[in-house]
């Protein structure tokens, strides 16, 4: 018995059952990314006065990211027209490339990620706290013992609250440089991972959660591309549906992510 | 995209693909630009760069997602979706200052 209605529409609701499917999952979707994003509120409107981090990303790197995304949404879109004109070689192509641009963007993210994961802030003994990326840990390094030295690139400051907005003018223009750290000077240290504080937590959990669906949207786009073309054969227009699906799917992804740069990156 | 029914012209696709790509570009540049001006606070960034995300949303619903041109029950969905979204961020507003009894706040 074959499937109904995976290519002519319901007489009832005006659509094919798969295109109907994936605009309620991505109802769904709007919800679980509404509830983090009220997280988000939240937790800003409940920080203390000057402690809500700001430039604490590469504003850079988040912009390539937002175009890659945007010119992979583009690639899908131009996938399904060359399904519509049953041009199966353009469709490869521009599959491909949307792969390739995803595959892009989630190296960028493991990037940042990995960035955040060598950045430390070290509170001090004197009352102090050094902040940077780590450059070099000695061999006998250990805080419990209290032996050993840690070397950032940073600087550091008198109060904590100076490395929270790095776009002030006094942070834009200090001078970062080496620091030795000896274990025994230190008080506390750890990296900017998601226990690091609020904001940190939330720019995982977001990012992550967005990262994941991009996963999960590249590995439908890989499978349609790499093994659709028996589907294609025995029913081109079944084919280009899917394509669609797969292909709104990849646009609500790519929404997400237009709230999520300036929320993160630019506020 | 209920453009599925309609003929599909590959070529006029791209065009309008490189426009919607250029309004992305520069939607993107506005944020930027405005969330590194000088004398305004940020309870204002954050309203000017929101409304131009939602700009810039607009476009890629409408016309990458084919929504201005979506059935009936597809905008049927998204009303409820709307609603469920609004009842969310308003708690979340409603319970900004509703702290349990006995806890510490600031």
């Amino acid at each position: 018995m074959d499937i109904p209605y995976t290519v002519e529409n319901r007489p009832d609701t005006g659509i094919y059952n798969a295109k109907l499917g994936i605009w309620l999952f991505l109802a769904s979707e709007v919800m679980l990314f509404g509830g983090l994003f009220s997280a988000y509120i939240l937790l800003r409107v409940g920080a203390d006065p000057g402690m809500w981090p700001h430039g604490w990303l590469d504003v850079r790197l988040g912009t390539i990211n937002t175009l890659l995304l945007a010119l992979s949404a583009i690639t899908t879109l131009l996938a399904w027209a060359a399904c519509k004109v049953r041009d199966f070689g353009k469709f490869k192509f521009f599959h491909a490339c949307t792969i390739l641009l995803a595959l892009a963007f989630l190296g960028i993210k493991s990037y940042e990620y990995h960035d955040k994961w060598i950045h430390y802030e070290i509170q001090l003994a004197n009352g102090k706290f050094a902040d940077g990326h780590l450059v070099e840990k000695s061999a006998d390094f250990d805080l419990a013992k209290k032996t050993g030295t840690f070397t950032i690139h940073g600087r550091i400051v008198d109060n904590r609250k100076e490395l929270m907005d790095l776009r002030s003018p006094e942070a834009r223009s200090a001078k970062l440089e080496e620091h030795i750290i000896a274990a025994a000077d230190i008080k506390k240290m750890e990296n900017y991972g998601p226990k690091h504080n609020t904001f940190t937590a939330i720019y995982f959990t977001l990012t992550g959660l967005h990262a994941l669906h991009i996963l999960g949207g590249t590995l439908v786009i890989f499978y349609l591309w790499a093994f659709g073309g028996t589907l294609w054969q025995r029913d081109p227009e079944r084919f280009t549906n899917r394509i669609e699906v797969s292909g709104l799917f990849w646009h609500f992804v790519d929404l997400v992510w237009i709230f999520l740069f300036p929320v993160l990156y630019l506020t | 995209m209920s453009e599925s029914e309609h003929k599909v012209d590959l070529n006029s696709y791209i065009r309008r693909c490189g426009l919607v790509l250029l309004a992305i570009v520069c939607t993107t540049s506005l944020m930027i630009y405005a969330s590194f001006l000088p004398h305004f606070g940020w309870p204002a960034k954050v309203t000017m760069i929101l409304a131009i995300a939602a700009v810039n949303a607009f476009v890629v619903a409408s016309f990458l997602m084919h929504l201005l041109s979506e059935k009936k029950m597809v905008f049927t969905v998204l009303a409820f979706t709307v609603c469920f979204f609004i009842g969310l961020m308003g708690l979340t507003l409603w319970a900004m200052q509703d702290f349990p009894t006995g806890t510490a706040t600031h």
